[in-house]
């Protein structure tokens, strides 16, 4: 499903070029569950925006169900973004202006459904993730991990295969958070790839595969068993 | 995205800060109803004079002695006078001039008229009878000049009913003898009430043969000679005429000059044409501002929303669907605030009249469509570049941004 090549990512700070991720390859298959652990610094939150085509990584190349990502243009980027990757951030990101309904249904906005489809096929996702009473309120009203529910509501409501969530339990206590991990558990036992970037043993011990990062490079990969 | 959509969360977001989009606002509708009220009393200044002027008669043709090479414009009444226009070449149009209606020579002074021990210094105008179909004045009581007066240099006397109130009041004047620079004048008749045509007061002059004013100011010469055709269409033909019989009397010399009213009308619509459009410049300029303030609040809102368009483009927003939310949002504010802004300069282009009887005004249509698509503008103009700027945005930074 996923190929990355020899994918680097280099920034430049003065005079120096710095490296976040140099040369990783790594082929992730579909309904795989993954950690991706390491330290800070190890370019953990990068190789997650090149994969989620956030970030056009500046060497190597990245195959996404086929196609050659580094290719693309900003608006075909846009639209895998939109149809083929859901999101899933440690602060949630969720805009405050609008109800948890109309959060979900944003990403649908962007895929041209219009209005009342987009009402239809939010509200079951959000049944799922367990939100129907609180579909009406402001992410304020909510607890935190009610927000990143909502989140993973709006990641999941276009049905993308990939779902990549950045430390999705960093903001959370332990309670909310095994709730997530739950959530995200039974979304890959129906088949959706999951890729979770996390600092935490316990999150990495509920994942079949573990990748480790450091200093921008693939220093671990193994499957548990 | 589609428009609708687009539309709904611009309006969402103007909402959401309903003082400052307000305040935005309302510099669009300063600017616009500045640039509709401004135009509609230069257009209402230009459509009161032609009404004026037209009412004069577009036929009236006026012969002044001299020649100036200019046409159509005004001039000093004494500069250049080679050859005096006399009552006998009045005399000879009306006579030879068949094209012509009337042909009524004019002298013009300022004498002093007195009744008992009031006085009044007033304008004093010679004519014959005619002149008050060529002009549109009639008398009100009593006789207008006539022939037979103008024949015999009568001593009588037609009053303005400003000249009659202020020397005789409520009395009947009728018949009265005024005194007009030591000779003495009967009062034969007084004008219809007029009021102020184009700054002069048609109501406070006095009218007398233009036999007896030649008399009265020492002279043999006219100011001017009002002639008029039955049709419009006869202008240039009784030019031609009035010059072929002039010429010939003047020892073949153009000593003179024909100014039509159609002339003066193009060259007073011109003018005033100029003076609206300068009018609705300076109008511009402030709405030109008020699309500054736009540009100063999108480029505040879009710095304040890098989050929200951050996390647009995670969940695929593309560049374009960014930069239509900000522009939409940007011409919405100045589209809404053009309408306001119409609606208040219309209303008080409609309503200043009014109360300001001296200042008529015209709302003219173009004036309206053209503020409103200039305020459009502004908004495109000015929402173009934060809307750019928004969606260039790189989605990580902006992800990141506190």
């Amino acid at each position: 499903m996923i190929e990355l090549r020899d994918i680097s990512k280099n920034y430049r700070m003065g005079e120096l070029d710095i490296c976040a991720l140099c040369g990783v390859s790594l082929s992730v298959k579909q309904g795989e569950l993954i950690a991706v652990m390491g330290p800070s610094g190890s370019g953990k939150s990068t190789l997650m925006n090149v994969l989620g085509c956030l970030d056009r990584p500046t060497g190597g190349t990245y195959t996404f169900e086929d196609r050659e990502i580094s290719a693309m243009s900003d608006d075909e980027l846009a639209h895998v973004r939109n149809a083929k990757i859901g999101f899933v951030f440690q602060s949630f990101n969720l805009l405050p202006r609008f109800t948890a309904l109309k959060n979900v249904e944003m990403p649908l906005v962007y895929s041209g459904v219009p209005g009342r489809l987009r009402t239809e096929r939010a509200i079951p996702v959000l049944e799922k993730v367990g939100l129907q009473d609180r579909m009406f309120h402001k992410p304020t009203e909510l607890s935190g991990g009610q927000q990143q529910r909502v989140a993973i509501a709006r990641a999941l409501v276009n049905r993308p295969p990939l779902l990549l969530a950045d430390e999705p339990t960093g903001n959370l206590d332990s309670r909310s958070g095994a709730e997530i991990l739950n959530i995200l558990s039974d979304l890959n036992h129906q088949g959706v790839t999951i890729m979770i970037v996390t600092h935490d043993h316990d999150v990495a011990a509920r994942c079949k595969r573990i990748i480790n990062l450091k200093d921008g490079q693939v220093v671990g990969d193994r499957l548990r068993t | 995205m589609n428009f609708l959509e687009t539309f709904k969360v611009a309006l969402e977001a103007i909402l959401s800060n309903k003082m400052r989009s307000g305040l935005t606002m309302l510099g669009v509708i300063i600017g616009v109803l500045a640039v509709i009220l401004l135009v509609s009393i230069g257009e209402g200044a230009r459509v009161y004079i032609t009404k004026e002027l037209t009412g004069l008669g577009t036929n009236l043709l006026i012969i002044t002695p001299g020649k100036t090479t200019t046409s159509g414009g005004f001039h000093p009444p004494s500069a250049g006078t080679v050859r005096k226009l006399t009552y006998d070449d009045a005399q000879a149009l009306r006579r030879r001039a068949w094209l012509l209606t009337d042909a009524v020579p004019i002298v013009l002074g300022t004498g002093r008229i007195k009744f008992r021990n009031l006085g009044r210094d007033t304008m004093v105008i010679g004519t014959t009878p005619e002149f008050q179909r060529v002009r549109n004045l009639f008398i009100g009581i009593g006789n207008y000049v006539s022939q037979n007066d103008v024949d015999t240099k009568a001593k009588v006397v037609v009053l303005g009913t400003k000249v009659k109130e202020e020397l005789f009041g409520d009395q009947n004047a009728l018949g009265q003898v005024v005194m007009l620079s030591d000779a003495r004048y009967r009062v034969v008749g007084v004008m219809q009430k007029k009021g102020t045509s184009l700054g002069w007061d048609v109501d406070d002059v006095i009218f007398i043969p233009v036999t007896s004013g030649q008399d009265l100011f020492s002279t043999d010469s006219l100011f001017e000679i009002l002639a008029s055709t039955p049709r419009a269409e006869d202008v240039e033909r009784a030019i031609a005429q009035i010059k072929d019989i002039l010429i010939k009397r003047h020892a073949h010399k153009e000593d003179f000059t024909i100014q039509t009213q159609g002339a003066m009308l193009s060259t007073m619509d011109t003018i005033l044409g100029v003076l609206t459009a300068v009018l609705g410049g300076i109008a511009g300029i402030s709405l030109l501002v008020g699309g500054i303030g736009i540009m100063n609040i999108m480029l505040v809102s879009v710095r304040e929303r890098t989050r929200e368009i951050g996390i647009r483009k995670a969940i695929g927003a593309r560049n374009s669907d960014i930069m239509a939310q900000f522009l939409i949002e940007a011409i919405t504010l100045s589209g809404v605030g053009g309408v306001i802004g119409i609606i208040l300069g219309v209303g008080l282009a409609l309503l200043i009249p009014l109360f300001v009887t001296v200042l008529p005004t015209s709302v003219s249509l173009w004036s309206i469509a053209m503020a409103f698509s200039f305020s459009m503008a502004v908004g495109v103009f000015f929402g173009v570049y934060p809307a750019r700027k928004a969606s260039l945005q790189d989605p990580i930074t902006a992800l990141r941004y506190e």
